[in-house]
């Protein structure tokens, strides 16, 4: 049969006027102090950093920035709140506490969407359909869980461990939070929560809410910082419990300092997914989940789709059509409605996505980027392939956490499965085909937590996920998601 | 050798029922056969290929020569286990149940024998009893779990769009295993069960304290249809070995019983270098009903959770 490529045509004499979110009705202070014990209060030594828009460079706030002196004063807060009023305070009346938070971010989601666009430079598409109405479903989803768990745990009895220090990355900076700090609350746990230095202002505007919704003193407390702040938090006798997403080396470093204590820990690393698409695949659907599964988010994802894997006898038909897809991506302004691909988180991370692109060329493999023109101000890379790889090239080896995607073929499934499962990581997997057996064998083989079949980087609170191997231990979400907030009696 | 033949002759002279024998009128009599205590890896049973032993007296006064492990029998026994894994994770939890009901009826046969090992390693009689019958309903038990657990641990999802979408358990991959220095043989048992019914492979180090009964279960191992190179047992100290086994970068999990909070944060630490999972049994009664749960064997599960559009 004739497959020679045919290519996907998205001529249409329209153009993309701009579309830019309106950005009145959003409240940004132009200082903010850490949240303590209900209270917005100013850091011991007085320190406060800049957080910027990644898109133009430009300061949006003043940061404080919190040590080890602010870290006794959260947990000690934190604390007292687990001894006084949350572990005890009966599960049906915390369960609605943690509803009123879902309720109020619902009712401020917009403002909440502007505000991790400007702050992070993700597409307010996304940060408006996906970060803020998934943040504020966990909050819902757990909140429910509160006077329940005694079915989540069949045999057993389940009782809060403590406070839990809570540190969550830049790329999903609400929506991380949320993962952390609900299902704590829902099991009885006081939480410090660190946001990442670039992206904190998400994080201070859910304290805020916390205010208003009128949540106990001490039970979520906000600390600002960089990896200083973490390492204090995180070494803090008075804490029960760690929750670290980040990278694999950050998680490496928290595992093992946590040793020797009797502290737990979950953490959700890095990864490097295998997409892998079979001949048999509806081919056009499949590219649009490799366009989905690796250039959401700029990349900045853990669990994207960094590899792709294409069955040899449609690798022309699928990096042609991939090709045609990636020239209609706008890179631009992350409040434009239009925007599909926003900017890079920051200037340090974009100089990490660039060295990897001189890399992967001094490896021999060949650079593909498509022609989207750049702003001038801010943190842009443009969509990007690389072929001609091997499998130890350090491009298909490590976490790039950018748009950047390498492609591998394959002859036999068993060939997919060898080269998806050979890296140190574990996290997600995709797989597409048009035959059933297939995919339950596929989603069998591949050594990662989430695999997606026909479909690639969903999320849903009732979902667990997590890592296999170097990509972390625990779950969050779903059922499964509450086994770290809990000791079972 | 000359403590192997100290021992034969000591057993020989000592040996009871053939009291004649001993006196010896001209009439020949038997030297009992003294069975050699050998390492388990990939199905067979070999010297540690270190060369090393440690002496072991028996309560009755004599010496066995033990195989003193090394990291190249560890590093050998891994490569097993790794090998063993796809087989034994990819048998149908109906056969691995079955297995492991066989490894109970291959003890049940052989429980005097395990019984006078742990003697000789100076458990008492009754004692001794109790822990080989504990030992053989604790694998009836896991025996059990093996097509259970799945059902218990698992979910279905309800999300919030056309997906169908579900969670279920896969086994974490290659776990090593430190067993607690006591009970000897219901501590081995306790340990390697949770971790191999759901489907692991693995590397057990026996308590140093009791190598005749912890080999020996090898043997039942064996002799009970268990594939080649899913549970390598081997001898040794856990002062040497710990090092290896928490640090094994094809290692995926590390399962210990014992120690102060310096082994702890030697364990800890090392595993850090590959995100191993890190389960910490210490202090745990293993005689009494605490020591079995389904909890134990979800302790080296992971949880994969997977997506399916549900559409035309």
């Amino acid at each position: 049969m004739d497959r020679s490529p045919s290519k996907l045509s998205f001529q249409t004499d329209w153009q993309y006027a701009p579309a830019p979110e309106s950005i009145d009705h959003v409240r940004v202070n132009e200082r903010y102090d850490l949240f303590i014990d209900g209270e917005f209060v100013a850091p011991a030594a007085g320190g406060y950093f800049d957080t910027i828009n990644p898109a133009s460079e430009k300061v949006l706030a003043r940061v404080a920035q919190a040590d080890a002196t602010d870290v006794e004063r959260a947990v000690q807060a934190a604390s007292r709140a687990y001894q006084d009023v949350w572990s005890g305070m009966k599960p049906a009346e915390r369960g609605k506490y943690i509803y009123r938070i879902a309720r109020a971010l619902q009712e401020r989601a917009r403002e909440f969407a502007v505000i991790e666009s400007l702050d992070g430079g993700k597409p307010i598409r996304e940060s408006r359909d996906i970060d803020i109405p998934l943040s504020s479903a966990h909050f819902f989803y757990y909140a429910g869980w509160a006077d329940k768990l005694e079915y989540a745990f069949p045999g057993r009895r389940a009782k809060p461990l403590g406070v839990a220090a809570q540190i969550v990355p830049w790329n999903f900076p609400l929506l991380m939070a949320a993962w952390k700090i609900a299902p704590a609350l829902a099991c009885g746990n006081t939480v410090v929560l660190k946001p990442a230095e670039t992206t904190p202002l998400t994080a201070l505007k859910l304290a805020e809410l916390m205010q208003d919704v009128g949540l106990p003193p001490g039970v979520v407390n906000i600390l600002t910082g960089a990896g200083a702040t973490g390492a204090a938090l995180v070494a803090h006798p008075g804490i029960a419990k760690v929750a670290f997403t980040g990278s694999t080396e950050v998680g490496r470093l928290i595992q093992k300092s946590l040793a020797g204590t009797d502290k737990r820990y979950t953490l959700e690393l890095g990864g490097k997914a295998a997409n892998i698409i079979f001949a048999d695949a509806a081919i056009d659907q499949a590219v649009e989940g490799i366009i989905n599964g690796i250039f959401f988010n700029q990349g900045h994802v853990c669990c994207a789709g960094s590899r792709l894997l294409v069955q040899e006898s449609v690798a022309d038909e699928v990096i042609s059509k991939l090709k045609d897809r990636m020239e209609t991506l706008i890179v631009g302004d992350p409040l434009d409605k239009n925007t599909d691909i926003g900017a890079i988180n920051s200037a340090q991370q974009l100089a990490t996505i660039e060295s990897y692109l001189a890399m992967g060329r001094a490896e021999g493999a060949q650079l593909y980027q498509t022609s989207a023109s750049l702003p001038e101000q801010g943190y842009w890379c443009r969509p990007t392939l690389f072929t001609g790889v091997s499998q130890s090239n350090r491009v298909v080896q490590e976490e790039i956490f950018g748009p950047v995607l390498a492609i591998q073929t394959f002859r036999t499934a068993a060939e997919a499965l060898d080269k998806a499962n050979n890296t140190p990581y574990g996290l997600s997997g995709g797989v597409w085909t048009d035959k059933g057996a297939k995919i339950f064998k596929l989603t069998q083989g591949i050594r990662a937590g989430v695999i997606w079949a026909n479909t690639f980087n969903k999320f849903d609170p009732t979902a667990p996920f997590g890592g296999y191997k170097e990509s972390g231990v625990g779950r969050e979400g779903g059922l499964h998601g509450l086994t770290p907030y809990v000791e079972l009696g | 050798m000359a403590d192997v033949a100290k021992r034969d002759l000591r057993a020989a002279t000592e040996s009871d029922g053939d009291g004649i024998a001993a006196r010896g009128e001209g009439a020949a009599r038997r030297l009992p056969v003294a069975k050699t205590y050998k390492l388990y890896i990939g199905g067979q049973f070999p010297r540690t290929e270190s060369g090393r032993y440690y002496a072991f007296q028996l309560t009755d006064g004599t010496l066995a020569n033990i195989c003193r492990a090394s990291r190249k029998d560890f590093r050998e026994a891994v490569a097993a286990a790794r090998a063993a894994w796809g087989g034994w994770a990819g048998a149908s939890p109906y056969l691995r149940g079955q297995i492991f009901y066989r490894i109970a009826e291959m003890l049940e046969g052989r429980s005097a024998q395990f019984v006078a090992e742990l003697m000789s390693e100076g458990v008492t009689k009754r004692r001794a009893q109790t822990e080989v019958a504990a030992s053989i309903d604790r694998l009836v038990y896991y025996a059990g779990w093996a097509d259970k657990y799945q059902q218990v641990f698992s979910a279905v999802n309800p999300v919030n769009s056309s997906h169908f979408n579900f969670s279920m358990l896969e086994p974490t991959g290659v776990v090593a295993v430190i067993a607690p220095a006591a009970p000897g043989l219901l501590g081995l048992v306790s340990n390697l069960a949770p971790a191999m019914v759901g489907g692991n492979t693995g590397v057990l180090l026996a308590a140093r304290a009791h190598p005749l009964s912890s080999m020996s279960f090898a043997e039942v191992l064996h002799s009970a249809d268990v594939p080649a190179g899913v549970v390598n047992v081997l001898t040794g100290f856990a002062d040497e070995l710990t090092e290896h086994f928490a640090s094994h970068m094809d290692v995926n999990a590390i399962v210990y019983c014992d120690g102060d909070a310096d082994r702890a944060r030697q364990v800890q630490t090392l595993a850090a270098n590959n995100i191993k999972r890190v389960i910490s049994r210490v202090g745990v009664a293993w005689n009494r009903s605490g020591g079995q749960s389904p909890y134990l064997i979800a302790d080296t599960q992971e949880t994969k959770t997977t997506w399916h559009p549900i559409g035309w």
